[in-house]
């Protein structure tokens, strides 16, 4: 390889080191593990408040929070930030605050690892449990596949020209009738870097288990905190500094409009995002991770600092997208935004290699325990459930899990190499939430309504699942009349999950009061919390 | 809700003072005020976004209150009793344990 070549590919090489650290996690984090499946679905409920905290940030920001960000800040503006950021900073910690911290203490006293286990005693359903797991699995996939196409194509971009004799793409022909190399030519493709995120996932939560996946989300939080705020300053530097940056987007044509919301963004639709964050009450995976928490006291920190740290990491990534909009106008791939940012700004290998760890990291950091959660629910809540708890031993137990862990690797992997040129994914990840933010009543119900019965559950769940797959087929997966655009699909300019949503608490609470309650013994197990407190 | 006021006397005033706030701060989300203002604090920072980010840190100053004034402390001994339903459903599935 010539000095050239090499210098090239530092990035890659940068890139390759972090992943290699990530292995290396797993092997450590593996040396710690007891052999009992409540260590590797739950961490022995042993997780400190500054473990809690990184892992549940890592976890809750995603593909999403960076590489979708600044995209969507390219495309809308800075509505994106008020819409998504600081709706999730009160919101999420609200749902913390009054739900998290409640089925930690369900799942501590009644031994719950998953959802499914605590709705179906909650409401003394059997189907219930059967109901909800595809449920969950159906929602989640588009989280992961948010992940994976955000891994691949943020590889691609940050790659491009490394490897012109291996990946080759042909060149671009104009409108004018010439041509122009591929910007992207010599990169490494979607389907390879997807591929590589996926198996590097996939060995540290198979030997570590959920230990694995906090301690690599705790590093990993560190790192695209850290890289964030690398690739800002570095950007920033090369546009002039941030007065230049910002002189240079009123300037724009085409930026200085999304320095405001006007016509970017409509009030009721603005307004209605405040139902997605509500989200977090239902991901199964921030269950799982609540009920590692060795106290309650672990969720204090959680609480109080995710606000802040949404901000630290949104507020640099929509700066970036606005000077995006400036530097390059219309017509970029709003996925590909942040990695042509730091591709053509950052001209050190070292840190454009920095900062693709990062973005990595926070896409990893989401995924690990999404696949994990996915191999618990599926081990516990059906082959578990369906042939009896005393059928298999821990070992058997963890293998199921790791099987059933491979399998949705597969299946993710395979969507998202089918869908990687289709789907954006800020849009998909909306989707994602929208659907979890519809089952917050049930959730709400089961924690605080004793009148909520097993018949109103299903009925919310069916109403979810029948309107989100209607909306979302109609907005994602059904073919486009020609000239349509790519704008999110509102309702009354409203989003979708507002329908959703309402339409899942009228069916819980009009099928709740058409039919019988739960058993006052039941209720006895979930309902019996004194009104007021110990002294703190 | 979540919390609990002081042993023995129902909610505490803190609570209804946390959620005031809540409300407070889930109102003026919506600042439609700077709806097309395209002004940039300290040259860089578009006003609607600095006026969030604030939003954020306030957001962040409402949880400090609520866990100093508001905390369900009381939670930790309930999560700690035996389980009626663990118990029922054979041994090793008490309190903190996995029941799978």
């Amino acid at each position: 390889m010539t000095p050239e070549a090499a210098a090239s590919a530092l990035p890659l090489i940068v890139i390759a080191g972090y992943l290699g650290l990530l292995v290396l996690l797993g092997l450590v984090s593996s040396r710690f593990f007891k052999g009992t499946s409540a260590d590797y679905f739950v961490v022995s409920r042993s997780v400190g408040p500054f473990l809690l905290l990184m892992s549940i940030f890592g976890t809750t920001m995603t593909g999403f929070a960076m590489v979708g960000s600044t995209g969507k800040a390219y495309t809308i503006g800075i509505g994106v930030y008020g819409m998504m950021a600081s709706w999730s900073g009160l919101i999420h910690s609200a749902v913390f605050f009054v739900i998290g911290i409640r089925l930690w203490a369900m799942g501590k006293r009644h031994g719950y690892v998953t959802q499914c286990q605590y709705f179906r005693d909650r409401f003394e359903s059997p189907a219930l449990g059967y109901l909800l797991f595809p449920v969950l699995v159906l929602l989640v996939i588009p989280y992961l596949l948010v992940g994976v196409i955000a891994a691949g194509k943020f590889l691609h971009s940050t790659t491009a020209g490394m490897f012109p004799s291996v990946f080759p793409l042909p060149e671009l022909v104009l409108a004018d009738g010439t041509t122009r190399p591929h910007p992207l030519s010599g990169g490494v493709p979607p389907w390879l870097g997807g591929l590589v995120i996926c198996l590097i996932v996939l060995f540290y939560v198979f030997f570590g288990g959920l230990r694995g996946a906090v301690w690599a989300n705790t590093f990993q939080t560190l790192v695209f905190l850290g890289a964030g705020l690398i690739a800002f300053v570095l950007i920033s530097s090369r546009l002039g500094g941030l007065s230049e940056a910002g002189r240079m987007v009123a300037e724009s044509e085409f930026g200085a409009s999304r320095l405001a919301r006007a016509g970017m963004v409509g009030h009721l639709q603005f307004f209605s995002y405040c139902l997605v964050p509500l989200s977090v009450g239902m991901f199964p995976h921030l269950f799982q991770h609540w009920l590692t928490a060795k106290s309650a006291k672990s969720f204090r920190l959680t609480v109080v600092a995710h606000p802040i740290f949404i901000m630290l990491l949104w507020v640099p990534c929509i700066l970036v997208g606005l000077w995006a909009s400036a530097k390059f106008g219309a017509g970029v791939n709003p996925n590909a935004v942040l990695g042509r940012m730091v591709g053509e700004l950052v001209h050190s290998p070292i840190l454009t290699g920095l900062v693709g760890a990062g973005v990595l990291a926070a896409i990893m950091s989401s995924l690990d325990s999404q696949f994990m959660c996915l191999g618990t629910m599926f081990t516990n809540d059906i082959v578990v459930r369906r042939f009896g708890r005393h059928r298999f031993n821990d070992r058997e137990k963890i293998l199921l899990a790791r099987g059933f862990i491979l399998f949705v690797v597969a299946v993710t992997y395979a969507l998202a190499v089918y869908l990687k040129d289709s789907a954006h994914v800020f849009d998909l990840g909306v989707w994602c939430f929208s659907g979890f933010a519809a089952l917050f009543p049930l959730v709400w119900a089961a924690v605080y309504w004793r009148r909520a019965t097993r018949a109103g559950a299903i009925a919310s769940l069916l109403t979810t699942i029948g309107v989100w797959g209607v909306l979302f087929y109609r907005d994602i997966l059904a073919v486009k009349p020609a000239g349509a655009g790519d704008e999110e699909l509102l309702i009354a300019g409203m989003m979708p999950v507002t329908f959703i949503f309402a339409a899942a608490a009228v069916a819980l609470v009009v099928v709740s009061w058409l039919t019988r309650p739960p058993r006052p013994e039941t209720l006895e197990q979930f309902f019996d919390l004194p009104a007021a407190g110990a002294e703190r | 809700m979540a919390g609990s006021g002081r042993s023995g006397q129902g909610p505490g005033a803190g609570r209804y003072w946390i959620w005031g706030f809540f409300l407070v701060l889930f109102v003026f989300h919506h600042d439609f005020w700077w709806w097309g203002d395209r002004t940039l604090v300290w040259g860089f920072l578009p006003i609607g976004l600095a006026y969030h980010a604030g939003f954020s840190v306030a957001a962040g100053a409402l949880w400090a209150l609520a866990a100093r004034y508001d905390w369900p402390a009381h939670i930790e001994e309930w999560a700690d009793q035996p389980s009626r339903l663990a118990a029922a459903d054979g041994p090793g599935a008490g309190a903190g344990e996995v029941r799978s």
